[in-house]
């Protein structure tokens, strides 16, 4: 314990909770997931109003409720861009975006790719649970091909979209994976993802336990990532795309330049311009 | 086998995280069971908050104040979280008191665990007469437990059997 970081307490991960009970089912690895979040946040010693939560539509998407931070429960798929506009408006702020396999790479599947290859600095924390939950269990991007189940017998014979290898590509500067089932340690990403400058994205596999009860078994599966982070995209590439989808820890951290807004200096009154659209 | 803790500051520093995060965990579960409308389950897990947060408060006198934390990955458990934390992914909607009353005795037992490995372990003779303590609180609520659960069914083997899922909709 003698290189233990000793932590002057100001916040604790009560701080971050609001009164709003949580409506996920008993179980769910949500919870692990929010425990997570605001044990990073508490760490990082971050006043709750100094921190925006961003979210869209989902299971995943109900934290704003759930916290003091500001939140912002928004559009299905339309997180990222909401959190966009919120970051270039309030550079000061931490703003972390939560969303779920379907919000954010299917609906918002555009947003991610633009996303990361803006690189505002902003942290994406995708709760993956490989369903659609808060529908009754619809397979999302991320659900094997060969799920059977009673909404889609046989399964649906797609192959499942590989976010990290998507996000590597689109120019996000930090991918990681967590696994809901161990909070210390994707709290322990989290404040690595919201300490790094840029678009930070950090898969966190989240047992859907109602609907994919299988996933109760990710414990057993999850592994540790036996190599520490590179800076190289090449390598981070191969990494990914040979990975198994299991593996747990920091994949990539780039150096890529943040997206800041521009303020120029525009041409003509307020007056003016509006006398040029006029119609 | 425990990192070994050395220090009475170390061991109090462990202790406080271990309850403090076990009363979160218990109340977090209690608000699960109560908008499951499971009060039967929601008063259990209560009432383990309330026990805990005495073991909270107990840690703090013996420390004179609020002892300092860790960063939450530096803490030296062998489990994922803190040892008497009922894990994520426990609970779940449909489960009978039998299942929770072993949820929580499961926790119970691995906080004794942890006390009697530090007692085991460390070469601090106040180190061990503490843990030794502290371990022997834990299996006393065990013993308890134990005699709690033979007053309850165990669950049939399609407990978790329901024809209507839940929608997580308000």
């Amino acid at each position: 314990m003698g290189q233990a970081e000793v932590i002057t307490p100001m916040y604790s991960s009560k701080d971050y909770k609001s009164t709003v009970k949580p409506i996920w089912c008993p179980g769910c690895g949500h919870f692990g997931v929010e425990s997570s979040l605001f044990r990073a946040l508490a760490h990082l010693n971050l006043p709750p109003e100094q921190v925006g939560i961003v979210s869209g539509i989902g299971c995943s998407s109900r934290i704003p409720a759930y916290t003091q931070c500001y939140g912002f429960h928004g559009v299905h798929g339309r997180a990222l861009a909401a959190a966009t506009g919120l970051k270039l408006a309030r550079p000061e702020l931490t703003v972390v975006v939560t969303s779920g396999d379907g919000d954010a790479f299917s609906i918002g599947g555009n947003h991610f790719i633009h996303a990361c290859r803006r690189n505002v600095d902003m942290t994406l924390l995708v709760m993956d649970n490989e369903v659609y939950g808060m529908t009754k269990g619809q397979p999302s991007p991320t659900t094997p091909g060969d799920w059977d189940s009673k909404i889609a017998p046989g399964g649906t014979g797609v192959n499942p979209f590989a976010p990290m290898a998507v996000a590597l590509a689109a120019g996000a500067n930090f991918i990681a994976r967590g696994f809901a089932g161990d909070p210390n340690g994707v709290a322990k990403i989290l404040v690595e993802a919201i300490q790094h400058p840029g678009l930070s994205f950090v898969q966190v596999l989240s047992p859907c336990i109602t609907y994919r009860p299988e996933e109760k078994f990710w414990k057993k599966t999850v592994h540790p990532n036996p190599v520490a982070p590179t800076r190289d995209p090449a390598e981070a590439g191969h990494r990914l795309l040979s990975d198994d989808g299991f593996t747990t820890g920091v994949f990539f951290i780039g150096d890529r330049p943040i997206y800041t807004a521009a303020v120029g200096v525009g041409e003509g009154s307020l007056d003016e311009i509006e006398e040029h659209l006029a119609i | 086998m425990n990192a070994a803790i050395n220090s009475l500051d170390e061991l109090l520093t462990h202790a406080h995280a271990l309850e403090h995060e076990a009363v979160e965990r218990y109340e977090e579960l209690a608000g699960q069971m109560e908008v499951h409308n499971k009060p039967e389950l929601a008063q259990l897990f209560h009432k383990m908050a309330a026990l805990e947060q005495q073991h909270v408060d107990k840690v703090k006198s013996l420390a004179g104040g609020q002892p300092r934390r860790l960063a939450p990955w530096d803490y030296s458990w062998q489990t994922e979280e803190s040892p008497e934390s009922v894990p994520v992914g426990g609970g779940h909607y449909r489960m009978n008191p039998y299942q929770a009353l072993s949820l929580v005795l499961a926790s119970e037992e691995r906080a004794e665990s942890f006390f009697s490995g530090v007692a085991t372990h460390t070469t601090d003779p106040v180190v061990r007469e503490t843990a030794t303590q502290f371990a022997l609180e834990e299996k006393q609520h065990a013993e308890l437990l134990r005699e709690w659960l033979t007053r309850y069914p165990k669950p049939a083997a399609d407990w978790n059997q329901d024809l209507d899922d839940p929608v997580s909709q308000e």
